[in-house]
């Protein structure tokens, strides 16, 4: 078990690095010259001006040599400057990160509560008006641009019916609270500030169940998929041989074994929900760091994304180092 | 009761499907998708002919018209026709959802058939470097190369290629590795024949159908993506009639909500298409859910 | 309320006279797109208390269909849709889905073919042991989890109290199918039903279980019913047994009286189609067959179901016969021997005694050099790494291997899972490289060669292999399949004459040339079988290896296979590498046998001698384990039984590698390895206590 999670975690933190590498490259080999992009056209038509900036940015150097410096900023957290905000990356993404995690978790949240129990009724009652509600709303739900549902749901809920709070992540008029771990919930909570924990709380229902929406159907149909290729083994005829109830069979011999591809699925899909927030926070200006994605791209602010770029590449090497691991609890054959 | 209403109730004599039911339940919904994604083509073969405008033409005149039997589904902020629109743009997401999906899955295939094939360095390389992009979030990283190539369908295109290609070399490769110890394979081994021959005779045409499955269920996935860059700014040039960016251009627009609510009506439609195909030709190929 | 207490007083008054279990005119029907099926169709028996029934037939005579139906345990599309299923009073087919569970794995229980597959993967033995006592209430949680270990160790589990805290997958299949068989003790039922349950395990292990199910009938006077479609398994266990063809039963009577005089001409077929590991091997090799195949369940014929392939038919056997007494406890479905005509009796060519007697074959190429000779021939396979910074661990899978064949003679080559056999047949065929030795065939060493450089002596060697299902492109006809490697060798050249030579192909393998259009999935196991011989012979090779070319067959077929192979050896004088695991086909076929054991040559000996008089305990073992099918044979036969599991070929044993499992072993053993030596004029054995088991 030890061995198996030090090799993981070593796996990890190889492709970390070479992560660095292909981010470094696409930002040094694109088509295009940085220095002329970041200088103004006068500024780039003397050739003795763009030779200086170029030595003051150790561009005249080698690739491997500017890898190394690129990487020991990394190593002391230094992701660049920001050209939009003219602040550090680092700082812009620290900043931003809570709002997008809060989100992303409470939008997985639900989708794994609806979506699991839904794909193993789908899976049960296979081929009954049951499963074909079940098929339908999660088709509907990965085939819906995440984007355009986020507006139906603001148009509808905000716009028209006035039931739900606007965009942003509190009133404008309220007094946000003191922060501690950036988590609106947990610092209102904090603080006692009930009123502002609602008004949150509020502002999170629309766009958590637009980041749930697509996440429910994957998880919907792989639960559903997963649970049936486990029905068909030969182990469940045995567990019917042995006189278990339906639902003990179900849930304690076809569960166990069907949940597996669910968490490889899930990882996955919360990392995306992290990622994938661009759309949700561009549409609700969630001050996310999504919407700080979007931004960035829109300025073509190559600090920026890069650096974000990079943080969510480490993000998802972790959550697969998560999902290898439960892996050794979830299934013994791993391990050996 | 009875003992053999006992008997018949015990046994759940439940009405055998006839041939007809059987045949919607399994086709029923590909039969669908197969219909939207055929009616979607012939629209964008032929959208000069539909259309009843000029995709192009501004008329600030008629800006933000709702949608009525002058302008069916509206005008936009530069007062062109939201339909006129919409049948163009389809012509964008079907190209740009058929070419990623299919050359992806060309170049994917083929690595991650050398791969398997080759054994050894080779397969090492080409399946680490796999494995390296595939861990980025897709979006993030083609965003990130759309943005260093610049705005541009080709530019976007090429983009989401250099993301969109590890699954297909993962699956090929799978594939590849499953067929090779297949009995057959051996067999072709023993007569003689030389690696082309048994993989492109042998191997490939065995190895196709969950190609075609993820192929299939992928050009649905194409099309979301390429709208979603479109949506921030890096897919098409304006004014080119394009689905995701006709979203972004009325997203502020909660009142005049024709004109973003049609076009993302066209890409869940469309993309809704391909998840019926798919999951039909998944159902289709796998002998063991066909046995049911 | 009165009925039922009727029924209750009868059961009780018949006392233990009634019958454990009482089918009658049970029909099973599977609804498929094509039509109905009727799976099991009318079929009736009855099981006494204490008695082990046995149920034989080929693959689709509904004998595994009947299993599930006795515990209602089949899906959709089948139904049972007439009949009765007495148990212990009860109809089960009436019973509601509460009372049937209480019934199932309590009074009832089943073991299953494949224990690799029938233990739920992620859940701890333990768990999968007591849920089944608790659940029906017999044991409380605590009891459960003790009598758990017990169990385990009554069926032969080593360390059982370890095992209970283990996964199924640090199992081997027997030690699985130990632990299936705990499961179904685990409530101490009135009746254990067993599907084909040694049907994936080697003979010794094989040997093992039926042992344990012969004691848990006879010790704890458990009924069985034991579904095989091997005689010698029923013969070793089953008091009585059904013979089923075509979804019904055809005869039914004592296993003794059956297996020796069997009184319908399917069963006859069925025990000629066999050769006997007992049975010295006769001038004339070629085995008793029956034309055709069991009818098209969607299409069955309006008389008797066998009739299109009898060779006793006679004019009624237009009319379906009944189930009728022939003889006292004796019952077919014949209208010939209900008439009191007697089958022919087989003629058994005795053993030892008389092995003399039947000269061995004259192999003409003895005096040349061998056709084909292994020296010190090496091949591990690497396991794939469990991380990157694990060491590469290697399955032993051929080690040391010498080995010769010589021109026209078949040498078999057997022994069980794991032991290298068909690794040898693809380092012969260099579909794998070895990594040490020599592979010599007609004075060229092809080990070391690339497939440029064999591919002309491709022509020379083919290889037939083991699953008809997976050994033929499915996306090419079978006329494709064998067109080309003719083809590609240049050996036809143009359509006609391409055609002509396939068609000619597809004749001498007795398959109507026709069917060259037709593509694999529309033919049978053995038809596929002869396809894959067509294509071997297409280049006209001079050497065959058979990679268990009819292990996956039924026995019928498999003789026709046999014969077939034998003929084309006469016509086109063919030398053979044939492997399997089933020994009584090695001896009737082969002229020379060598045993394997973890990748090491055992034994080398020719055919009669080596099952008459094997030296290597080993060999000792793996014939006493074969059972053969004959019920007085097996009953007088004292076997013996080897212990344990065949170690790992990721760490083979030092030295003799059967030293663990061997009761000579001396420190020697471990410290030694023995050398192949020649005990008697082409006998050799790699032991150093050769001969000396007693």
């Amino acid at each position: 078990m030890t061995r198996y999670i030090v090799s993981r975690l070593g796996i990890t933190v190889v492709m970390a690095v070479l992560a660095t590498l292909v981010i470094f490259l696409i930002a040094n080999t694109v088509p295009g010259d940085p220095v002329l992009a970041q200088l103004g056209d006068v500024a780039a038509s003397d050739e003795k001006f763009v030779a200086e900036w170029r030595t003051k940015f150790g561009l005249d150097l080698p690739l491997w040599q500017r890898y190394l410096i690129f990487l020991s900023g990394l190593v002391h957290g230094d992701l660049g400057i920001s050209i939009a905000s003219q602040r550090p990356v680092l700082d812009d993404i620290i900043q931003f990160a809570p709002a997008t995690i809060e989100l992303a978790t409470i939008g997985f949240v639900l989708a794994l509560l609806i979506g699991i129990p839904l794909g193993i009724i789908a899976a049960v009652w296979r081929d009954t008006w049951v499963d074909h509600i079940a098929r339908v709303v999660s088709l509907i739900g990965v085939s819906s641009p995440t984007f355009w549902l986020a507006f139906i749901m603001l148009a509808i809920f905000y716009g028209g019916l006035e039931i739900a709070p606007g965009p942003g992540r509190l009133d404008p008029i309220a007094l946000p609270p003191e922060r501690v771990t950036g988590l609106l919930l947990i610092d209102t909570a904090i603080a006692g500030d009930w009123e502002t924990f609602r008004d949150a709380a509020a502002h999170l229902v629309l766009p958590s169940i637009v980041q749930a929406a697509a996440t429910l159907g994957l998880i919907t149909r792989t639960t559903r998929a997963s649970m049936l290729e486990s029905i068909q083994q030969d182990y469940v005829r045995v567990a019917r041989a042995k006189g278990l109830k339906k639902s003990t069979i179900i849930l304690g011999h076809v569960f166990p074994n069907a949940v597996i591809p669910v968490v490889t699925l899930g990882g996955l899909a919360y990392a995306n929900l992290l990622s994938g927030a661009v759309m949700t926070e561009t549409i609700f200006s969630w001050p996310g760091l999504g919407l700080y994605t979007f931004r960035s791209a829109a300025a073509l602010d190559f600090p920026a994304i890069m650096g974000i770029t990079l943080v969510v590449a480490l993000v998802y090497l972790i959550i697969n180092l998560v999902i290898d691991i439960s892996y050794a609890f979830l299934d013994p054959r791993v391990t050996r | 009761m009875s003992v053999a209403g006992e008997a018949a109730a015990a046994r759940r004599i439940a009405p055998v499907p006839t041939k007809a039911q059987r045949w919607r339940r399994r086709y029923g919904l590909p039969a669908v998708g197969m219909f939207i994604i055929l009616v979607w083509i012939v629209v964008a073969i032929t959208a000069p002919l539909l259309s009843p405008y000029d995709p192009n033409l501004v008329d600030v005149s008629n800006r933000l018209k709702p949608p009525s039997g002058e302008h069916w589904l509206g005008t936009d902020a530069l007062g062109r026709d939201v339909f006129t629109r919409l049948l163009y743009g389809s012509r964008i997401s079907l190209t740009t959802g058929f070419v990623v999906v299919l050359v992806g899955a060309f170049f994917g295939t083929l690595l991650g058939g050398i791969a398997a094939f080759a054994r050894g360095k080779v397969e090492e390389i080409i399946m680490r470097l796999t494995d390296l992009v595939l861990c980025f979030p897709p979006i993030i990283l083609a965003l990130a190369i759309a943005a260093a190539l610049g705005i541009g369908t080709v530019n976007t295109i090429i983009a989401m290629l250099a993301v969109w290609w590890p699954k297909f070399a993962r699956l090929a490769h799978s594939m590849v590795l499953t067929q090779r110890s297949q009995e057959y394979v051996e067999a072709a081994v023993v007569a003689g024949f030389g690696p082309g021959r048994i993989l492109f005779r042998h191997i490939i045409p065995n190895s196709i159908g969950p190609l075609i499955v993820l192929v299939t269920l992928d050009i649905g996935n194409a099309v979301i993506t390429f709208a979603g860059l479109s949506f921030l700014g890096l897919g098409v040039v304006p004014p080119t009639a394009e689905w995701g960016s006709m979203v972004a251009e009325g997203r502020e627009l909660v009142a005049q909500w024709w004109v973003a609510t049609f076009p993302g009506f066209c890409i869940l439609s469309i993309v809704l298409g391909f998840n019926f195909l798919g999951d039909g030709v998944r159902d289709w190929l796998d002998p063991k859910a066909r046995k049911r | 309320m009165t009925k039922t207490l009727k029924a209750e007083l009868g059961r009780v008054a018949t006392g233990a006279d009634a019958p454990a279990l009482e089918v009658k005119n049970l029909h099973t029907q599977f609804f498929t797109d094509d039509g109905v099926v009727s799976a099991v169709d009318g079929v009736s028996f009855t099981v006494k208390q204490g008695e082990a029934l046995g149920i034989v037939g080929e693959s689709g005579s509904g004998k595994s269909v009947t299993a599930l139906s006795l515990m209602r345990l089949l899906d959709e599309p089948a139904r049972i849709t007439e009949g009765e299923v007495r148990f212990q009073g009860r109809d089960v087919l009436a019973m509601s889905p509460e009372e049937l569970r209480s019934v199932r794995g309590d009074r009832m229980a089943m073991v299953f073919q494949d224990p690799m597959t029938s233990l739920n993967p992620v859940l701890k033995i333990a768990k999968q042991l007591i849920e089944t006592m608790v659940v029906h209430g017999r044991f409380t949680e605590a009891e459960a989890s003790k009598r758990a270990v017990d169990l385990l160790g009554r069926m032969g589990v080593t360390a059982p109290e370890r095992a209970v805290e283990s996964y199924p997958h640090q199992f081997s299949g027997g030690m699985r199918q130990r632990v299936m068989l705990a499961l179904g003790m685990s409530n101490e039922p009135a009746l254990l039903i067993a599907d084909e349950p040694t049907t994936a395990l080697d003979v010794t292990i094989q040997a093992q279980i039926l042992d344990l199910i012969r004691e848990l009938n006879r010790d704890y006077g458990t009924s069985v019913v034991l579904i095989s479609h091997d005689l010698g398994v029923i013969a070793r266990v089953c008091h009585r047994t059904i013979v089923m063809y075509s979804g019904e039963v055809v005869e039914e009577g004592l296993t003794e009286d059956l297996l020796a005089d069997p009184r319908h001409p399917y069963t006859w077929a069925l025990i000629n189609a066999v050769p006997r590991i007992d049975e010295a091997r006769p001038l004339d090799r070629r085995l008793t067959t029956i034309e055709g195949q069991p009818p098209d369940p969607l299409n069955l014929p309006q008389g008797c179901r066998f009739a299109p392939r009898c060779p006793f038919r006679v004019e009624k056997c237009d009319v379906h016969p009944d189930l009728a007494e022939v003889a006292p406890g004796r019952k077919a479905r014949c209208w010939v021997t209900q008439a009191g005509t007697t089958l022919p009796k087989k003629t058994l060519r005795a053993t030892a005694a008389s092995a003399e007697a039947t000269p061995p074959r004259v192999i003409a190429g003895r005096d040349e050099a061998p056709l084909l000779k292994l020296r010190d021939v090496v091949k591990h396979f690497p396991l794939p790494k469990t991380g990157y910074f694990q060491p590469r661990r290697v399955v032993h899978a051929v080690d040391n291997v010498d080995l010769d064949v010589f021109r026209g003679e078949t040498v078999g080559l057997v022994g069980e899972s794991g032991c290298g056999k068909s690794t040898i047949a693809r380092l012969v065929m260099r579909i794998h490289q070895p990594d040490s030795g020599e592979i010599i065939f007609d004075g060229h060493d092809i080990a070391k060669s690339t497939q440029k450089q064999i591919r002309p002596l491709r022509r020379r060697m083919q290889m037939v292999f083991q699953d008809p299902y997976g050994s033929l492109n499915p996306r090419m006809t079978v006329g494709d399949i064998i067109a080309e490697p003719l083809l590609f060798h240049g050996i036809t050249k143009g359509k006609a004459e391409t055609q002509e030579r396939v068609d000619e192909l597809l004749n001498i393998v007795g398959l109507n040339p026709r069917v060259g259009r037709r593509y694999s999935y529309e033919f049978s196991g053995g038809q596929r079988q002869r396809v894959s011989i067509a294509r071997a012979l297409a280049v006209r090779p001079d050497f065959i290896v058979a990679d268990e070319p009819i292990s996956a067959l039924d026995v019928n077929i498999q003789a026709q296979i046999i014969n077939l192979m034998l003929d084309l050896q006469e016509r086109f004088g063919l030398t053979y590498l044939f492997i399997a695991h089933d020994l009584a086909v090695v001896r009737h076929i082969s002229d020379r046998v060598v045993v394997l054991y973890l990748g090491k040559v055992m034994e080398i000996a020719p055919a009669d001698r080596l099952f008459d008089r094997p030296l290597h305990p080993y060999t000792r073992y793996l014939l006493s384990a074969a059972p053969i099918p004959d019920a007085a044979v097996e009953r007088e036969r004292g076997y013996l039984k080897l212990e344990g599991e065949p170690p790992s070929s990721i760490s083979p044993p030092s030295g003799c590698r059967f030293r663990t499992r061997c009761p000579l072993a001396k420190p020697i053993c471990a410290s030694e390895p023995p050398p192949l030596v020649e005990h008697e004029p082409g006998h050799l054995a790699a032991c150093h206590f050769a001969g000396q088991l007693k």
